[in-house]
């Protein structure tokens, strides 16, 4: 009874905390299903459940988001509960970057990422390479040096197979030369724990997963996956500044069901682009070094038909897919 | 001592009037989402966490909306108890070892007894837990660092040998009740490869999220065990007499004595456990139950409501969910899915957890650390003063009871994974598991091996990987080998016994072969 009365009450008070100012041709008429595209736990579901409360603090909604995680097959679960969710209007989601491989690592699914509707780009998540202080190495070209002279001794660890991760770990060693042995982890923080315990001897964490151990000097960064140095690590360099213009990101972005309505969808793109105004998310966004826009509408499909192409050639190179 | 200092601080400011009462909300309602089936701590602590921004609001710190989830944490650990003692099933997955001596015991018409074990056991394991919390915790959390894959897998494999080397139970049977837990843990993606495996239909949404845990769980002990109740009792239904006064309870209390070794065996395997990267409360509280069957000396009163075989589990999850607490505030990595829920909380209030949070930010850690003894103390006080309505619910005739394990078993399912398909699943599992009762298959071994399974399969594939398929890094690390070692003499063990009793028989019996 407690639960269920507080949470009624909650959402009663966040009904008049609303300002009357906003007219909008649509208002969601009940919760919001908010599905997750991963664990619990994880960045994604840590995002989500921040979005949810930034919702629920600011009184940004009418009514509230209840987040789901919906994990099976690397995303197709929640890929399938979008495309068959019953109220479309009531139905959006948190992606990463298993939007763009999982469709194409699974065409049974029949999932057309473009018929989902574009709410809103919240952020991209950046890539850093991490090796352990005891190690005693400092710079990229050290890294390289010693990963060549170790050859398939020198361990990576990351997050899954075939993902972001491993993504990163063959590009640097087809770019390089290197025979790096991939790891796949189930999730980030158990790949910077190992790295911490020295269990493996590299790894590409976001810089969100990474920060505890950066902060009490276990860990050293060593290059950024990224176009432009990150304000948090102003000594890291780019890959790009070492000769190598590769750039990699995760997406964060909220996702509409396919068939969503017009008035909804623009619903969301206000209501996300509060959140992503918010003192908390900007703030969550510069001490976890992401970057990225606000993107959203048309703006925002280019985005993913861009990236639905660069995966499937990474994914084509590698021999995931054919 | 800069401890007993910090902690006498501690403890003061979880005592101020705000922090007790929200430490004894977050009990109370844990104790009730940890006895709602399929509802445990880490929905309690999920659907409340936009609620603790209020409280942030209104105190203006982190540490009293931390203390209230903790609290509620530490409450679900007892309240778990409640049901699989009263109803046989399951409240949470951390008390699916409880139901196995807690349920007979209630069945033999101690149901207040098995309770005050309970609540007892998980107090001495939530206060053993807490004192190594408060002395060793950066300390321990570096000697989890050292537990790599090969490590947990040496680990995995010991708690797999202490079920196999029980002894008593029909080897043959347990080992087919592992491989079959095993099986289906199995089904879903595999993380490794990024495959799917065993779906069995060609469908993309059934079983390629694998098949949870709790529906396993609720299906054998809620459903079959529902089914088995109805077929043993099918002329006398009116099974449980449950009559209990205060000086019963009393006596209980007195007689706790009687499980201190499992108690003992639970408070420390279970701390252990807790600490450990991807374990957890539930592994911790099957492997205490296995540990302290395995060495005692009446095996065979195991399952039929021994006092050690409540209290081991019992004291092992509290002493565990402390113990998970550990590397999510020390290292910044949750234990437990839980604490994972917890990391993100103090994320959004604007800590960070990780190596510097005990020095950067003591005046959170330790009045959270005092929380722990309060809360500890506040749950015991009010489990034990709410045993008779517990036992009240246990008066009920069974007539009305079956209907009312149905449906709080099928719910819970529900609840827990928002899936009618889970559903089914549970309910197959439920007669499949009646059906091997019957037949005389132990259980228990099927549900530690879908709990140890997810864990235990990818870190012996990590570690391969890591050794190019070599086995000789379970024997040449140095933590990984003497657990490997220990684990393979358990496991043949009761191969050797076999092996001397059928060469005496032969030398009794001539010949017989």
């Amino acid at each position: 009874m407690n639960l269920v009365s507080k949470i009624s009450l909650g959402a009663i008070a966040l009904g008049f905390a609303v300002s009357a100012s906003a007219v909008q041709a649509f208002e969601p008429v009940k919760p919001i299903d908010f599905v997750i595209m991963a664990g619990k736990g994880g960045g994604a579901d840590r995002m989500a459940r921040l979005m949810q409360s930034i919702v629920e603090k600011n009184g940004m909604a009418v009514r509230p988001l209840v987040p789901t995680n919906k994990s099976g097959g690397s995303g197709a679960e929640a890929l399938i509960a979008l495309k068959s969710a019953t109220d479309k209007d009531h139905t959006i989601m948190v992606t990463l970057n298993s939007f763009f491989t999982t469709p194409l690592r699974q065409p049974g699914l029949e999932v057309d990422i473009l018929t989902y509707a574009p709410i809103g780009r919240m952020a991209e998540d950046t890539f850093v390479l991490w090796v352990h202080k005891n190690e005693g190495i400092n710079t990229f070209e050290e890294f390289v040096a010693e990963a060549k002279a170790r050859g398939s001794d020198w361990v990576m660890g990351g997050t899954g197979s075939a993902q972001e991760d491993e993504i990163i770990t063959n590009f640097l060693n087809g770019a390089y030369d290197l025979e790096m042995k991939y790891i796949p982890y189930s999730g980030g923080g158990a790949v910077a724990r190992d790295l911490a315990g020295e269990q493996i001897d590299s790894s590409v964490n976001n810089p969100s997963e990474a920060l505890g151990f950066y902060e009490s000097g276990d860990v050293i960064p060593l290059v950024a996956f990224t176009d432009e140095r990150l304000p948090f690590f102003p000594d890291v360099p780019t890959l790009r500044e070492t000769g190598v213009p590769f750039a990699y990101y995760m997406q964060r972005s909220v996702v509409g069901a396919p068939g969503m309505s017009d008035d909804a969808a623009a619903y969301y793109t206000a209501l996300f682009s509060d959140v992503f105004e918010s003192e908390e998310w900007q703030t969550y966004r510069t001490d976890k070094s992401m970057l990225g826009d606000f993107l959203s509408g048309s703006d925002l499909m280019t985005y993913w038909e861009v990236q639905r192409e660069r995966h499937e050639t990474i994914l084509k190179s590698s021999g995931d897919i054919n | 001592m800069d401890v007993l200092l910090h902690l006498a601080d501690g403890i003061l400011v979880a005592l101020s009037p705000i922090n007790l009462g929200l430490a004894f909300l977050g009990v109370v309602i844990g104790l009730f989402v940890g006895a709602m089936p399929g509802l445990g701590s880490v929905n309690g602590v999920a659907i409340l966490l936009p609620f603790t921004f209020v409280i942030q609001q209104i105190t203006g710190t982190a540490t009293s909306p931390m203390i209230f989830l903790a609290a509620i944490y530490y409450g679900a650990m007892y309240g778990g108890a409640i049901s699989s003692i009263t109803l046989g099933i399951p409240g949470a997955s951390t008390a699916v070892a409880t139901t196995f001596d807690g349920r007979p015991m209630a069945l033999k018409g101690e149901a207040g007894r098995a309770l005050v074990i309970a609540a007892l056991a998980s107090f001495a394991g939530g206060t053993v837990a807490n004192v190594i919390f408060t002395g060793a915790a950066p300390l321990l959390a570096s000697v989890a660092l050292k537990f790599g894959n090969p490590e947990i897998f040496a680990l995995m494999l010991l708690a797999f040998a202490t079920f196999v080397g029980l002894g008593g139970d029909d080897i043959p049977k347990t080992m087919i009740s592992i491989f079959f837990g095993l099986i289906v843990s199995a089904v879903g993606f595999d993380i490794i490869s990024g495959t799917p495996r065993l779906l069995l239909f060609d469908s993309t949404v059934w079983f390629s999220r694998g098949i949870q845990f709790l529906v396993l769980a609720i299906g054998v002990y809620g459903i079959g065990e529902m089914l088995w109740t109805i077929n043993a009792y099918r002329y006398d239904m009116e099974m449980t007499k449950a009559k209990i006064t205060l000086k019963d309870v009393g006596t209980s209390i007195l007689r706790f004595r009687e499980a201190w070794k499992g108690t003992a065996i639970g408070s420390l395997l279970g701390f252990f456990v807790g600490i450990l990267p991807a374990a957890g409360a539930t592994p911790g509280s099957l492997m205490a139950y296995g540990v302290s069957k395995m060495t005692s000396r009446d095996k065979s009163k195991y399952g039929r409501g021994h006092p050690d075989g409540i209290s081991a589990p019992e004291s092992a999850n509290n002493s565990a969910s402390t113990g998970a607490m550990l590397p999510m505030m020390t290292l910044g990595i949750p234990g437990s899915p839980t604490t994972a829920v917890l990391l993100a909380g103090m994320v959004i209030w604007g800590l960070q957890p990780g190596p510097r949070l005990f020095t950067d930010q003591p005046d959170f850690v330790w009045p959270l650390i005092g929380s722990f003894y309060v809360s500890n103390a506040i749950a015991v006080a009010v489990n034990l003063a709410f045993i008779p309505v517990f036992l009240w619910v246990l008066r009920m005739p069974f007539t009305i009871l079956a209907p009312l394990i149905f449906v709080l078993s099928v719910v819970g399912i529900y609840a827990a994974y928002q899936n009618i398909y889970d559903v089914w699943l549970m309910l197959f599992f439920g007669i499949g598991a009646f059906l091997l009762r019957i037949l005389d298959y132990p259980l228990a071994p099927a549900v530690l091996a879908i709990v140890l399974g997810p864990i235990a399969e990818p870190t012996l594939r990590q570690s391969l990987i890591l050794s190019d398929g070599n086995l000789s890094i379970f024997i040449t690390r140095p933590i990984a080998g003497p657990i490997t070692i220990v684990a393979i003499i358990l496991i043949l063990l009761p191969l050797y016994g076999m092996i001397r009793r059928k060469l005496k028989n032969n030398g009794r019996g001539g010949l017989t072969v």
